[in-house]
């Protein structure tokens, strides 16, 4: 029965790696691109939430509302302003702006808010729990797998029911053929870097209330998410979803063996899957 | 008659390397102009300039008696002139209905085009419409391209080498679909290196060599020989 329970902890931990992991991969599908600020920003989503809290008395979860379409208009700007103008057949020089951006944002975190740790207070939800068939499960937990779930599932529906996301696999396919169609690829990056930063904002939420948080643990958040990305296949949004829950599961066991043995865990495991399956479990069709 | 589209002197490089010179072409209003001429002869760079893909200056090519020379694909495309690229170019990560609905993305004004007309003037496309477009075969992929094209209702088709690659049977059906698009209203620019077909549906052709316009007028008007030349330059 502990099994079970350990199993299913890491089941519901892999839905805040998804969440981490979601934009990243919706980023990387549409126009390849890899932010290595990725952390960094669901850290300053996380301040951003801090700061509506302590200075409105909101809840976070109406804090995080507040917070999106400013994390939106960011990102729309970001991409619009910065990362399409190093867009292009090199992958070098958005990799280099945005680790110029992570050291950053680090930084200008550091000096607004200071080295302290600090959390983002839910109040009595954070320590509530349930019971199902024996096992007790944390309200939060079970809330953070099924945001997560209903981020991928929006996702889906967003790519493949509306135009907007025909327009974002289209341009993810060919981008000049794609303007052919009418379709302005900088304008379609810059929504879809607009709507990553959303999902970051659900990250930071859970990211806040769940655990303390510094300037300085973003890259550690990316890693996370990179390997839920990696582990799911390159494209593939319920990849990240299972690679989150591979990584959340693997951790829960490694640390029930022996406590030390958690992160290692997921790593490990992430490299397991990488020998294996190098392009992932769900890689899609066409690169 | 009054030309819909027109270039005027214009030219066209990849860096060093000069691709047209200085070429005048005239579309009018529900016109077909046909282009021919060998590989390398400038017609794919007349076209990519002409969609908006290659760039140059706002007056080397007017639209409706406005300058677009210099407009980005998508603003081009916005205003009614579509194209159907070489290679078919279809989006390998969108079903057949999938990409024929894109082709309205940028230009959604109603008309004669919608899903139900280009499935009449293409039926196979109808039963094909939930396979991936890259599923298909050359001649309905290439039919899927030029349908995606009239989605957006356009005022000026773009074809460039849509025989390209298939059986003369296939080729055949395809351009069996150009008396219809005309009739929709649509004024349209053919592309072709077979000389055949584009003849037999053009109003006027245009021959290119090198990256010129080196013959032009109506089918009928046009000698054999003179073509024949044109084509591959003079007979030494």
């Amino acid at each position: 029965m502990i099994w079970v329970d350990t199993i299913i902890q890491g089941i519901l931990l892999g839905g805040l790696y998804a969440l981490f992991a979601a934009g990243l991969s919706l980023v990387f599908g549409i126009m390849r691109l890899v932010n290595l600020a990725h952390g960094d920003l669901i850290v300053l989503g996380a301040y951003l939430i801090l700061l509506l809290v302590t200075l409105t008395g909101l809840s976070p979860f109406v804090a995080a509302a507040v917070a999106m379409p400013f994390m939106f208009a960011l990102g729309f700007g970001l991409q619009k302003f910065m990362l399409n103008r190093v867009l292009g057949d090199d992958i070098l020089p958005p990799l280099l702006v945005t680790f110029g951006l992570s050291v950053v944002l680090q930084n200008a975190l550091l000096e607004g808010f200071s080295a302290d740790s600090q959390r983002i207070q839910a109040g009595p939800l954070s320590t509530a729990s349930i019971q199902v068939a024996g096992l007790n499960l944390g309200v939060m937990p079970l809330m953070t797998f099924g945001s997560a779930l209903v981020v991928i599932i929006g996702l889906n529906q967003l790519f493949y029911r509306t135009s907007l996301g025909r327009a974002f696999r289209a341009t993810s396919d060919d981008p000049t053929t794609a303007s052919l169609m009418g379709i302005k690829p900088a304008g379609i990056f810059a929504k879809a870097t607009g709507i990553a930063m959303i999902i970051v904002t659900i990250a930071a939420l859970y990211l806040g209330m769940r655990s303390n948080f510094d300037p300085s643990i973003g890259p550690a958040r990316l890693i996370y998410a990179f390997e839920a990305v990696i582990i799911g296949g390159l494209g593939s949004l319920w990849g990240t979803l299972a690679g989150g829950v591979i990584i959340g599961v693997a951790q829960t066991v490694g640390a029930a063996i022996n406590p030390e043995w958690q992160i290692l865990a997921g790593h490990l495991a992430f490299l397991i899957v990488l020998l294996v399956r190098p392009r992932g479990l769900f890689p899609r069709a066409v690169d | 008659m009054t030309a819909l589209l027109e270039t005027r002197d214009l030219t066209a490089r990849y860096g060093d390397f000069q691709a047209l010179f200085g070429v005048d072409l005239t579309l009018g209003e529900g016109e077909t102009v046909a282009i021919i001429g060998a590989n390398g002869a400038g017609k794919t760079t007349l076209m990519r300039s002409l969609s908006g893909v290659l760039r140059n200056g706002p007056d080397s090519i007017r639209f409706d008696g406005r300058g677009i020379g210099d407009l980005p694909a998508d603003e081009v495309m916005a205003m009614g002139i579509a194209m159907v690229p070489e290679g078919r170019k279809l989006f390998p990560s969108l079903s057949v209905e999938e990409n024929l609905q894109i082709g309205a993305y940028g230009r959604n004004t109603g008309g004669y085009w919608s899903l139900d007309t280009v499935y009449d003037l293409f039926p196979v496309l109808k039963e094909r419409r939930s396979n991936p477009g890259t599923a298909l075969s050359g001649g309905q992929q290439q039919m899927v391209a030029i349908g995606r094209a009239l989605m957006s209702n356009p005022r000026v088709l773009l074809c460039d080498e849509i025989s390209l690659g298939l059986a003369p049977v296939i080729i055949k059906d395809i351009y069996k679909a150009v008396p219809k698009i005309r009739a929709s209203g649509a004024s349209m620019i053919v592309v072709e290196q077979d000389i055949g077909q584009a003849m037999a549906v053009a109003d006027r052709v245009y021959c290119m060599m090198e990256g010129r316009i080196t013959l032009s007028g109506s089918p009928d008007a046009l000698s054999r020989e003179a073509i024949h030349n044109a084509y591959f330059g003079a007979a030494a």
